[in-house]
């Protein structure tokens, strides 16, 4: 099964690198844009019996290694199988 | 007086730990490594070096908080064992949930290596005792990750604790090397056994900077008082 873990900087966390490409791309033109949070992409292959038993282990793996709660908020999805 | 130094894969400042322990504190030193699971209840201190454990991967200081040595580290600062990380150390002991809040990447996105003058804020913990309350003090820092942030609440609570032992004092019009909430460069637990802190006290005992040394001597005299 393939599943995807999304992290993020919490929205109350400042995002130094966001903040940077931001700039740059209003810099060199794209001046409609407001924002940029820059996250980080995991992919997961795991056997699980079913999604639900995938999500159940995806939402422990986030809390003990993958995202650290105090400062970053997570999501995840089954994307194949 | 014994002392357990502790080397994971990218650990780069454990042995200016064993120097600043053994020269300093007369502790004898036991080197241990990451993957031991040394019982650690005949040690007086654990100290878990700077460096980039991991290659940083993940985030700093992640993957090495769920090395098997750490569970017995938990024991340990549990039982009200003396534990100092510094730099990655403190990171460790952050992920590991020993000490509260989490350290970021700093707000200007550059490594910082340089010495920073900070302000002892309390010394009602085993590690600062022999520093003054408001001292200002200059010790190096060299980190890419030492945004330390927590909520208003809790560092309000930490503060009226006595938890907030070291704060930056601006410089250059900037309140701290790397943004980290009211500048805070070193914190404790409640129990204050445990003491985290971006900054190196290990690198800062003779030559350039002493100011480290009396972070060492406090913990001595509390390890002294603790067994007697």
């Amino acid at each position: 099964m393939k599943t995807r873990v999304t992290i993020f900087y919490k929205d109350s966390v400042f995002d130094p690198q966001g903040n940077t490409l931001a700039n740059s791309l209003r810099r060199v033109g794209f001046v409609k844009v407001k924002g940029v949070r820059v996250g980080k992409v995991i992919d997961v292959e795991m056997d699980a019996a079913n999604k639900e038993e995938a999500r159940r282990d995806l939402q422990k793996m986030c809390e003990q290694l993958l995202a650290n709660p105090v400062i970053e908020s997570f999501k995840y999805e089954v994307i194949e199988g | 007086m014994k002392a357990a130094v502790i080397t994971f894969p990218g650990s780069n400042c454990d042995d200016d730990l064993v120097y600043a322990l053994s020269k300093v504190g007369g502790f004898e030193i036991a080197k241990l490594w990451h993957k031991d699971e040394t019982d650690l209840s005949s040690f007086d201190l654990v100290g878990l070096p700077g460096g980039f454990s991991y290659g940083d991967y993940l985030r700093c200081g992640a993957i090495a908080a769920l090395s098997p040595i750490m569970q017995k580290v938990k024991e340990f600062a549990n039982k009200g064992g003396y534990v100092i990380g510094m730099c990655n150390g403190f990171q460790m002991l952050c992920e590991l949930g020993l000490l509260p809040g989490a350290l970021a990447k700093n707000e200007s996105l550059s490594f910082v290596c340089r010495d920073v003058s900070m302000k002892v804020t309390s010394v009602k913990t085993p590690w600062s005792t022999d520093l003054k309350e408001g001292e200002t003090i200059s010790l190096p820092i060299a980190h890419g990750d030492g945004r330390y942030i927590i909520s208003e609440d809790e560092y309000q609570q930490m503060l009226n604790q006595g938890q907030i032992v070291l704060q930056y004092i601006a410089e250059n019009g900037k309140e701290s090397p790397n943004g980290s909430v009211h500048a805070i460069a070193g914190v404790c637990n409640r129990e204050k056994n445990v003491f985290g802190l971006m900054p190196h006290p290990e690198r800062a005992t003779d030559m350039r900077s002493k100011d480290g040394l009396k972070i060492w001597t406090s913990v001595v005299k509390a390890i002294g008082e603790k067994s007697a």
